[in-house]
């Protein structure tokens, strides 16, 4: 609307009114320019917020190089791309939006929706990250460190109350898979397609991916000989997880009563497949992602 | 080195040169002087307007083909897992290959401070891409805001041409002050600061992985666009558009102009997104016979389109002072 009205006026004198005109045009231009520069630095500086208040905090995936709480170099090294999401074969990884800030386009992990069960083995994920934001060096799924399991409602927890559990894990409507290995080696399937029967209940245990990893090695080492029985010592402490992650044990409670319960040990490596499988709603078992050890 | 030079005055957001008396080749010169004597008449620009046609739409059409194409490419690979293009705008693989978004590899490689080899592999072979291919080509036939911000485009017009609202232009320089900023912001915060907002990466990620709510920013700069400013985004912002425009100085894709049979009408200059680098079309301005236009130029073809006497065509290869 002023914009008119000062064409108008300007139609009618002559030079000097012409540059007045002109100088009011150029110091609206420049103030326009300021807001404008001003509010679009400073909407992007709003990112700030959720990386300060610790909000864009999450479990990531296996190799990100990040420490318990500070995940600047993670979030300065990736390029936001999802490369690793478009390559892990559980669908796993999903990303951040802009309501985390600078964390946007960042990938993470729902464990309580889908857990990684590196059921791609060789960890694609880390392979396919273009910017070694999910760090290179690491080789096997038992040398990364992603949180640490913790039992955070005890008193849900079925072992504790010496229930077993007959069903599916997580009711016929829940869409995470897994790879269960006596069923196809190769393809992760539902879990609702898996129902179990359990006297007592040791999902966390069961499903572990770094139990798996022991139980098989222990096989292999029973069944070989000789120089293959050499090459199973060397892939102890390598491919095969050198230290247990979860065990269920005789555990005292306050009133001093034993009981079953799942205890986790050194070997976690916080992929969050006990969060996802414990029948419990909220889960007995989750993944804190401020500690990889219980060590402190 | 004088395209060089006055290509990267333009990126910088300042005035095309007016070129002295003296710097026009005398070619040119008779162009004009010609041109002066015998003015074009009203019903010579009708008959070559009739001869012509209007809403040419051929280098509009490739070019949607491809932005489309290419934006496609990446949903379908990650869809259908056929791996033929995986990973977003910002980063992906081409059959294996690396490549990397110059501007967010800038970002990245500014805010964490580390060179990694797969990154240098990938930005390198981007770069190379697109030196052959024009630079800002990457704006017109690939980001997919650029697609949404031209319809907008054409809304903001229609309103203007109603008289509804007015357009409000800005300082072309803001463009530099974001770049250095949001390289300085990388630097410092160690966080890749733009990659916040910007409507690429977020367009990109939404096409391939699902939408979230960053596209609520998005639908917020066309809104802008649409009702206050005209390509304000890549106009006046754009980091993105600063990088390519720089590689884009030694790129031997460029649009030519050839003065001769030039109306000097305008046509090319009301369409265009970076209307400054046309300045040689204005009655006068040309300095030579033949001239390339400048880096800032996105190469979208839509003055090569609309030229009703086809003054302006792509050309494969630098032009020489006094070509023929």
């Amino acid at each position: 609307m002023s914009d008119i009205q000062t064409k108008t006026r300007a139609k009618t004198p002559g030079r000097k009114s012409l540059s007045g005109k002109r100088k009011e045009q150029a110091r609206r231009e420049f103030l326009r320019t300021s807001v404008m520069a001003a509010g679009v630095v400073g909407f992007s500086l709003l990112g700030f917020l959720p990386v300060v208040q610790g909000t864009s905090l999450r479990l990531r995936p296996p190799g990100a190089i990040k420490t318990t709480d500070d995940e600047k170099e993670f979030l300065a090294s990736c390029i936001k791309c999802g490369q690793c999401v478009q390559v892990c074969p559980v669908q796993a990884i999903n990303l951040s939006d802009m309501d985390e800030g600078f964390g946007i386009g960042t990938p993470f992990i729902d464990a309580r929706a889908q857990a990684c069960d590196f059921s791609c083995d060789g960890l694609q994920c880390v392979l396919a990250c273009p910017t070694g934001s999910l760090n290179h060096d690491l080789n096997f799924p038992a040398d990364t460190r992603m949180g640490f399991a913790k039992l955070s409602r005890p008193a849900a927890c079925l072992a504790i109350q010496g229930k077993g559990f007959k069903g599916q894990a997580r009711g016929p409507d829940y869409k995470g898979v897994l790879r269960y290995d006596e069923v196809d080696r190769w393809n992760p399937i539902p879990v609702a397609n898996h129902p179990y029967d359990l006297e007592l209940c040791d999902l966390c245990v069961r499903q572990c991916p770094i139990e798996i990893r022991i139980a098989q090695c222990a096989e292999k080492k029973e069944t070989a000989s000789g120089a293959k029985l050499a090459r199973v010592a060397e892939q102890v402490g390598n491919e095969c997880p050198p230290v247990h992650a979860i065990a269920l044990e005789e555990v005292a409670m306050p009133n001093g009563e034993m009981r079953t319960s799942p205890v986790i040990k050194q070997g976690c490596v916080g992929c969050g497949v006990c969060e996802m499988i414990c029948p419990p709603e909220p889960p007995a078992i989750v993944i804190d992602i401020h500690k990889i050890t219980d060590l402190g | 080195m004088g395209y060089i030079v006055e290509s990267l005055r333009q990126l910088a957001g300042a005035e095309p040169t007016r070129p002295d008396k003296e710097r026009i080749t005398s070619r040119a010169q008779e162009v004009h002087d010609h041109k002066r004597q015998n003015p074009f008449t009203k019903a010579e620009f009708e008959a070559i307007y009739e001869e012509h046609g209007t809403g040419r739409t051929k280098w509009r059409n490739r070019r949607w083909a491809t932005l489309i194409l290419v934006n496609l490419l990446f949903v379908v690979s990650y869809y259908f897992d056929i791996q033929i293009l995986e990973g977003a705008l910002t980063a992906s693989r081409f059959v294996g290959f690396h490549m990397a978004d110059l501007n967010s590899a800038l970002q990245v490689m500014l805010a964490y401070k580390h060179l990694v080899l797969n990154l240098v592999i990938g930005t390198v072979t981007v770069f190379i891409m697109w030196v052959l291919l024009g630079g800002r080509t990457f704006c017109a036939w690939v980001c997919p805001y650029h697609l949404v911000s031209e319809l907008s485009e054409k809304l903001h017009l229609l309103l203007v041409s109603k008289k509804l609202i007015n357009n409000h232009t800005f300082d072309r320089r803001v463009r530099t002050l974001f770049y250095l900023l949001f390289a300085l912001l990388a630097l410092v915060t160690g966080y890749t600061v733009f990659e916040t907002i910007s409507p690429t990466g977020i367009l990109s990620r939404a096409l391939i992985y699902g939408p979230g709510i960053a596209l609520l920013w998005v639908g917020l700069l066309l809104l802008v666009e649409i009702f206050y400013s005209r390509r304000a985004w890549c106009r006046y912002v754009c980091p993105i558009g600063v990088t390519y425009g720089l590689v884009g100085t030694v790129s031997p894709l460029r649009v030519k102009y050839n003065v001769k049979d030039c109306h000097h009408e305008g046509d090319c200059r009301k369409i265009c997104l970076v209307p400054h680098v046309l300045s040689m079309t204005i009655k006068g301005r040309a300095s030579n016979h033949d001239m390339d236009i400048g880096a800032d130029c996105t190469r979208c073809g839509m003055c090569v389109d609309v030229c009703p006497t086809d003054s302006l065509n792509f050309v494969l290869g630098f032009n020489k002072k006094s070509s023929k």
